[in-house]
C-alpha cells in the first residue's frame, strides 16, 4: 500500500492554459491581505506590475506609478485566488449551456484563477486530439487559467481504457468518467495500474447506479412526502469505500468528487487513516442546504448529483472541513439550458451552477455565523488544485499576482445583474448574498472586474 | 381557494366545505335532470399524460353536470419526448382561457409548475407518486357516509404505498379527519421515513383485525420485476384480504382499477362491506364541489339547493 512510484519521465505540457492579454499594473492601498498558506495577515499596500506582484508595503507607504490604477482598498480584503477542481463548461458539444469563454468568465467572476474542465462533454474528450483541440481554444479564450481532463474509459462507456499516456502528454491534467460512476471495479483497477506509469489522478463520482437507480433526491423525509424516488446515502458511500480499497491495494491516487453524506466521509476517513492516497471535495451547496430546500420542487436550483441531503449529513459535512477530511470546496458547476430545467423535477437535468457564488455564499452561510473561520473557507476555495499536483496561489513578491479582491460588506441579490456563465441554474438565485468579489487577477491579467466598481488611475 | 395541489395544503374546515358541498350535488346526481348552471360559459379543461378511465370521465362529467364546456387533452407517454414541453403544451390550452385546469401526469410537481404558468384554477389529478387529492377526498366522503365520521376511526392502508400517490394523499386526508392510520406491505414497498407522516407500520396482517376500514392499493405485476416481491402469488398469500381474513364490521376500500384475486379476493369485492362501487359514485358529487369551490369561491347559489327537486332552467343565470 502506498507506493506510489515517480511516474515515467514523460514531456507534460503546462496543466494549465489561458489566453493572453494585457499585463496588469495595479496599486491596492490599505488592504487587509489574507493568505492562509503563508500565513500573512495584515493590511498592506499591494503593488502589482506588468502581471507580478511587485511590493507587498506597509499600508500607506507605496506610490503609483504613472499609468498605474489605483484602488482605495480600506475595508476591502484580497484573498490568493480560488482554485475549482470541479467544473463543466461543455465544450464540445454543448455550447448552448457555457463555452470556454464564459464558463472561465463566470469562475472569474467567483475570485477563481483556476479550473479543472470535466470531461463529460459530447462528445467526451477521449482522444488526445480532443485535448489539444480545448488547450488550443482555450488560448484563444479563457479568462482565467483551465485545465482540461480526460475521460478514464472510451467515451465514459465505463469499459475500455483510453490512451492514458498520450492523453497526459496531450495534456490532460487528470482522468474522470464524472457524471457517471465507473461500475466495473476492474476496469477502475486497470486505471489505477496504468496511472503508476503515466499519472493523473483519478476523480471519481461515486455513486453505484444500482443503488441510486431512478432516483431524484435523497432518499428520506421528504423524497416520501415528495413521492420522489430516493437516491440513498449508501449508493455513495460503498463505491467510496470500493475504491479506496482498490486504490489502497494498487497504490493509486484518487480524489472522490462531491461527497454528500456522512457515510462517505466516514469512508474517507477510514481510506485516509489507512494511508489511502485518497483526496476529497465538498460542494458549497452540499455545504448549505438540506434536501428540505427540495419540497419547492425547483429543478432549476435544487436538483443535483449528488442530491443534497439531511442536515445531518450536512453537519457532518461542515465538521469534515474543519477536521481538514475534506481537502478542498468544488462548485461542479454544471450548467443547464432553462428548458432542460423548466420541467418536472423528476425529467429535470441534473447540476446547478456556482462559480460565481461560491465564496459569497459559503461567507454568507457559514463564516458570518461563525460556524467555520474566514481562513478556513479562503484555504479550502484555494486548494482545489492540490489533488491534481497544482499548488494553491499565494500572495507573496515577485510572484505571478492570482488574487481576489473582495468587498465582506457588500450585500447583493444572486442573478439581479444576470450571470457571466451562460446558464442561469444557480442554486443561489435570488438570494441575498454578503460578500462579493470586486476584481480577480488570474496569472497577471485582470480576469474580471465587477462592473459598478471603478478604479482610479494615477 | 384557488388551486387543489395537494392534501397537505388543506385545512380541516376546507375539507369540510367541499364534503358539504358534495353531499348536495349528490343530490343533485339522483335527480332526473342531472345538470346545474353554476359554470355556464365557463371552460374546464383536462390534460391527462397518464391513462386514467374514472378520473378523467369523472372529471369530464362533473364538468359538464356544472354546464361547463370541456375541452379533453389526453397525451400518451411523456411531453417531453414528443416534443413539445409540459410549458408549451399547457400555453396552448390557455390560449382558451379556461378557468380550471386539470392534470395527471407522470411527474411529481407538475400540477404545482402549471400554477407559476397558467391564470387558471389547477386541479392536480394524479402527479407522478406524490399527490391524488380528488381521489382522498372522495375517499373521506364515501367513508363519512357510510361512518358519519372519521374521529377516532382505524384506517390500514395495505400493499403498494411506496409507488402509490393515493396512500401519500390519503394517509394525510385520514389522518386530517382524525383517524388513526395504519401502513402495512412488504418492506420493499413502504417507503423509508413514512412514519414522519404520522401512521403507523406494519409489515404483516397480523393485527389486522383492530382495523375499522382496510384501504387496499393496487398491486402492480410489473413490480415484480424490478424484485419489490419474489412473487404474486406470495404477496396475495401475505397480504390478500378475502373473506378469510375480513371481519364482519370491517369496511374495504380501492381507488381501483383492482386486481381480483391478488390483493383482494371477488367474495370480498362483491360483498357488503365493500365501498368501491361507492367510491365510485362519490367521485363525481366530489369533483363537481371541488370545480364549484375553485371556480366560484364558494359564493353564489349552485342550483342544487335543498327543496329545488325539479329540473333546473338552464337559460337563467346561476
Amino acid at each position: 500500500m502506498n507506493h506510489t512510484p515517480e511516474p515515467l519521465p514523460m514531456e507534460l505540457p503546462e496543466p494549465l492554459v489561458q489566453r493572453s492579454g494585457p499585463e496588469a499594473s495595479l496599486l491596492i492601498r490599505e488592504v487587509e491581505v489574507l493568505d492562509p498558506g503563508s500565513g500573512l495577515d495584515g493590511r498592506f499596500d499591494l503593488l502589482v506590475e506588468d502581471g507580478q506582484i511587485s511590493q507587498l508595503a506597509d499600508p500607506g507607504t507605496l506610490e503609483a506609478g504613472k499609468g498605474t490604477e489605483v484602488v482605495e482598498g480600506r475595508g476591502l480584503m484580497v484573498f490568493p485566488a480560488f482554485f475549482d477542481p470541479h467544473v463543466h463548461f461543455r465544450t464540445p458539444g454543448q455550447e448552448y449551456k457555457e463555452d470556454i469563454g464564459t464558463g472561465t468568465r463566470s469562475a472569474a467572476a467567483g475570485g477563481y484563477a483556476g479550473v479543472l474542465a470535466m470531461a463529460n462533454t459530447s462528445p467526451p474528450v477521449s482522444n488526445p486530439a480532443d485535448i489539444e483541440a480545448l488547450r488550443h481554444r482555450a488560448r484563444l479564450e479563457a479568462s482565467v487559467p483551465v485545465g482540461f481532463m480526460a475521460t478514464v474509459t472510451r467515451d465514459m462507456a465505463g469499459e475500455e481504457l483510453t490512451d492514458m499516456a498520450e492523453l497526459r502528454e496531450a495534456g490532460a491534467v487528470g482522468f474522470t468518467d464524472d457524471g457517471l460512476p465507473i461500475a466495473n471495479p476492474r476496469v477502475l483497477r486497470r486505471a489505477l495500474q496504468y496511472q503508476r506509469m503515466c499519472g493523473g489522478t483519478i476523480a471519481l463520482h461515486e455513486e453505484d447506479p444500482e443503488l441510486s437507480a431512478g432516483g431524484a433526491m435523497h432518499e428520506g423525509e421528504v423524497s416520501m412526502a415528495l413521492g420522489l424516488r430516493g437516491v440513498p446515502s449508501v449508493s455513495e458511500s460503498v463505491m467510496i469505500a470500493r475504491d479506496a480499497a482498490i486504490a489502497g491495494y494498487e497504490g493509486g491516487r484518487i480524489q472522490a468528487q462531491h461527497l454528500s453524506a456522512i457515510e462517505s466521509i466516514e469512508a474517507v476517513r477510514q481510506a485516509k487513516a489507512d494511508g489511502v492516497a485518497i483526496t476529497c471535495e465538498v460542494t458549497p451547496h452540499h455545504l448549505c442546504l438540506t434536501d428540505e430546500a427540495v419540497r419547492d420542487l425547483d429543478a432549476s436550483k435544487h436538483k443535483m448529483n449528488p442530491p443534497l441531503r439531511s442536515e445531518s449529513d450536512r453537519q457532518a459535512l461542515i465538521e469534515a472541513l474543519l477536521d481538514g477530511t475534506i481537502d478542498c470546496i468544488a462548485t461542479d458547476h454544471a450548467p443547464h439550458a432553462i428548458e432542460e430545467k423548466e420541467v418536472p423535477f423528476e425529467a429535470a437535468m441534473m447540476g446547478v451552477t456556482g462559480l460565481e457564488t461560491a465564496f459569497s455564499s459559503v461567507y454568507t452561510e457559514l463564516v458570518i455565523p461563525g460556524r467555520i473561520p474566514l481562513e478556513l473557507l479562503v484555504e479550502k476555495l484555494g486548494s482545489g488544485g492540490k489533488p491534481f499536483g497544482i499548488e494553491p496561489f499565494s500572495i507573496a513578491a515577485g510572484t505571478r499576482a492570482n488574487f481576489c479582491l473582495v468587498d465582506p460588506a457588500a450585500e447583493w441579490v444572486v442573478g439581479e445583474g444576470g450571470y457571466e456563465s451562460r446558464s442561469d441554474n444557480s442554486w443561489c438565485a435570488g438570494q441575498t448574498l454578503t460578500g462579493r468579489v470586486l476584481m480577480t487577477l488570474a496569472d497577471g491579467q485582470v480576469a474580471y472586474r465587477l462592473r459598478s466598481f471603478s478604479l482610479g488611475v494615477a | 381557494m384557488k388551486h387543489l395541489l395537494s392534501i397537505d395544503d388543506l385545512e380541516r374546515e376546507q375539507v369540510e366545505t367541499i364534503l358539504e358541498r358534495a353531499e348536495s350535488f349528490a343530490e343533485v346526481t339522483r335527480r332526473d335532470i342531472k345538470k346545474v348552471p353554476a359554470l355556464r360559459g365557463r371552460t374546464v379543461a383536462t390534460l391527462f399524460y397518464e391513462s386514467s378511465t374514472r378520473t378523467s370521465s369523472s372529471f369530464e362529467l362533473a364538468a359538464k353536470r356544472l354546464s361547463a364546456d370541456v375541452i379533453s387533452v389526453k397525451a400518451s407517454g411523456s411531453s417531453v419526448d414528443k416534443g413539445e414541453s409540459l410549458k408549451d403544451t399547457v400555453e396552448t390550452l390557455s390560449a382558451y382561457e379556461p378557468a380550471a385546469i386539470v392534470i395527471r401526469h407522470p411527474d411529481a410537481g407538475s400540477a404545482r409548475m402549471l400554477t407559476d404558468w397558467v391564470e387558471a384554477s389547477v386541479i392536480n389529478a394524479g402527479d407522478g407518486m406524490h399527490q391524488h387529492p380528488s381521489q382522498a377526498l372522495l375517499d373521506v366522503f364515501a367513508l363519512k357516509n357510510r361512518l358519519g365520521s372519521l374521529e377516532g376511526k382505524r384506517i390500514w392502508i395495505v400493499g403498494d404505498v411506496l409507488h402509490s400517490r393515493v396512500a401519500r394523499s390519503n394517509i394525510q386526508a385520514f389522518i386530517l379527519m382524525g383517524a388513526e392510520v395504519t401502513v402495512c406491505g412488504p418492506p420493499t414497498l413502504i417507503p423509508r421515513g413514512i412514519e414522519t407522516a404520522g401512521c403507523e407500520v406494519r409489515y404483516s396482517l397480523d393485527e389486522v383485525d383492530g382495523a375499522d376500514v382496510i384501504y387496499l392499493l393496487r398491486m402492480q405485476r410489473e413490480r415484480m420485476g424490478e424484485n419489490f416481491v419474489p412473487s404474486i402469488r406470495e404477496y396475495a398469500r401475505l397480504f390478500q384480504i378475502n373473506s378469510r381474513r375480513l371481519g364482519p364490521r370491517q369496511l374495504v376500500m380501492h381507488p381501483g382499477p383492482v386486481n381480483r384475486g391478488v390483493e383482494i379476493s371477488s367474495d370480498v369485492i362483491d360483498s357488503d362491506q365493500s365501498l368501491i362501487a361507492e367510491q365510485v359514485s362519490s367521485g363525481l358529487a366530489v369533483r363537481m364541489a371541488i370545480l364549484y369551490e375553485l371556480l366560484t369561491g364558494g359564493s353564489g347559489a349552485t342550483g342544487a339547493e335543498a327543496g329545488s327537486d325539479g329540473p333546473v332552467p338552464i337559460g337563467e343565470p346561476a
